[in-house]
């Protein structure tokens, strides 16, 4: 793996050409259908889902959705979620649990959006309401952080059996330049906070929150999606059978145990 | 009046608040009480007297932890759960270990929340109580494993949960794991959930940021105390995205009624009364009548 710090790290992820979620689904999931809304408010385009193939086997997919142009960010609202994203997320998950499909869930968001219109339709409650309901869903979930994984607007997608991260990925519970205004008064800080906050696919391993770290074309995955689209290939064609294989209360037992255990403290 | 009376105080005491420049007046912090949302004044005492709340608006003052129970639970009941836990400094964040250190001694917490057992009105239950003067009750690995541990002790014992929420968000010194206790709590709330157990969200000022957006929003029942701030986003984060003032009840326990978040607005010299008798509307008699 290459030795870049984080800061590097967030400099390839910010890249205009870096590949989203538009550009890896019709490369992996065969006869895709994007299903809409959340049957209480409207449909949010910051995230999307379906039912799509991949080799041979019904899945899943729901992911944050980031422009590739202004107007796609426009349409998206630069992949920041609101409640309605969330619950839509939450009926699909659980659409995948009646029919036993597993979930893949790709994470690519600076966080939740942040407005009015969102606080009063509850974004806290949304959110919430996913942790609690992933937790227990019984069906496979894996989620991948493709960008950004931008704190409990991320994780509302990210109670899983597995997380893996792309190699330049981040995943963090502020954003660096939030962390470096509140701590330090100082936004400018805000390379120096990317280090000390650990949020590279390497530090989210080493603090057991990661399971895997999928490489990424030499400079980041924009330099060659093909490429990149065989090692999101290869690291799904080895977990979705590992964790289908699984009988659903080991299953269901490890996952509590996986997000149970984190946490350092003395007694 | 009022101008001359805090003429007076400060003539007497001569004591400088840098927070209240707005009034070009100084209040000695220890004599007189300001209320942040209506700006009422009340002596101390008075206010004390009147369980922390704003005689004016209503608005009901931070209290701490162990202020709180002492004003629920009954005399002498309560049996702490993990008292000597202590954070750690789990992604080596510079100075996090000092700042704790300082808080331990200046607030008698060893972190941001305390758990136990207790009954109220003699109906037994487990207790969550966060304390704001720790850090904003921000949610780092302590917080996160109490809560937890919380809810397991509750379901071995088959026991309802009430918890009073107060945060300020995650807690950033410790990184990516304080995130991943907003996961550890709510699942844990579902497990309790799943056994058919009572949980009980006491929502207090502040009550925001991953707190709100996890177990704080899971209860079976949800109370605010009245014009307290409960949100995901913080008002100033908003202000700057949305570039104009929001109105003053936004985020209010009024405003998350009025959308459907919160059950009941419950004033504070009710909170004990009430509580018991949810708990007894859902299998927990106790051993006296409500009055
Ligand atoms: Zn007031």
């Amino acid at each position: 793996m290459s030795n870049l710090t984080a800061w590097e790290r967030m400099e390839i992820i910010r890249n205009k050409n870096r590949p989203t979620v538009k550009d890896y689904i019709p490369a992996l999931f065969k006869d895709f259908f994007e299903f809409h809304g959340d049957r209480f408010f409207g449909d949010d385009h910051a995230i999307m889902g379906g039912v799509g193939s991949f080799k041979g086997r019904p899945v899943t997919v729901i992911a944050q959705v980031k422009g590739r142009n202004i107007e796609e960010n426009k349409d998206s609202n630069f992949g920041m979620p609101h409640p309605e994203g969330y619950r839509k997320a939450l009926r699909l998950a659980k659409q995948a649990e009646k029919f036993h499909r597993p979930i893949i869930f790709f994470i690519d968001t600076p966080g939740a959006f942040c407005g009015i219109a969102a606080e009063e339709r509850g974004q806290g409650e949304a959110i919430a309401r996913n942790l609690l309901e992933l937790s227990n869903l019984k069906t496979p979930i894996i989620s991948i952080v493709l960008g950004e994984g931008g704190s409990g607007g991320a994780l509302a997608l990210g109670v899983c059996d597995e997380l893996a991260m792309l190699e330049n990925a981040v995943y963090s519970v502020i954003s660096p330049r939030g962390a470096a205004s509140i701590l330090w008064k100082d936004a400018s800080k805000e390379k120096e906070a990317a280090q000390a906050l650990k949020i590279t696919a390497e530090d989210l391993v080493s603090l057991g929150v990661a399971e895997e770290v999928i490489p990424e074309p030499a400079g980041g995955a924009h330099n060659n999606l093909e490429l990149m689209v065989e090692h999101l290939s290869d690291y799904l064609e080895r977990t979705i059978p590992k964790l289908s294989s699984e009988p659903i209360a080991n299953l269901l037992e490890n996952r509590y145990n996986k997000f149970r255990k984190i946490g350092e403290f003395t007694e | 009046m009022l101008e001359d009376l805090f003429k007076t105080v400060r003539s007497r005491f001569d004591v400088d608040l840098k927070s209240d420049r707005k009034n070009k007046v100084s209040i000695p912090a220890d004599l007189l009480f300001k209320c942040p949302r209506c700006g009422n004044v009340m002596f101390m005492e008075d206010f004390n007297g009147a369980n922390k709340v704003c005689s004016a608006c209503n608005y009901h003052a931070r209290l701490t932890a162990r202020e709180r129970l002492q004003m629920t639970i009954d005399k002498d009941s309560f049996v702490e759960y993990d008292k000597d836990m202590m954070s750690k400094n789990p992604i080596g964040f510079a100075d996090y270990e000092e700042k704790m250190e300082k808080l331990r001694q200046k607030t008698g917490l060893k972190d941001a929340v305390i758990t136990g057992e207790c009954t109220i009105k003699t109906k037994p239950c487990v207790i969550v109580v966060m304390d704001s003067t720790f850090m904003m009750a921000s949610m780092g690995s302590v917080v996160g494993e109490k809560i937890a541990r919380a809810f397991e002790r509750a379901i071995e014992k088959k026991l309802p949960v009430i918890a009073f929420t107060a945060s300020g968000g995650a807690r950033m010194q410790e990184g990516i794991l304080s995130l991943m206790q907003m996961a550890k709590t709510s699942a844990a709330v579902k497990r309790h959930s799943d056994a058919g157990l009572l949980y009980i969200t006491v929502m207090t000022d502040p009550t925001t940021g991953g707190v709100t957006a996890s177990f704080a929003s899971l209860g079976d029942i949800i109370i605010a105390e009245p014009k307290v701030l409960i949100g995901f986003a913080g008002r100033r984060v908003i202000e700057g995205t949305i570039k104009q003032r929001l109105p003053d009840d936004f985020q209010s326990a009024e405003f998350l009624l009025e959308h459907g978040f919160v059950d009941m607005i419950v004033e504070r010299k009710n909170m004990r009364r009430t509580l018991s008798k949810l708990l007894r509307h859902h299998g927990y008699p106790g051993n006296t009548p409500d009055l």
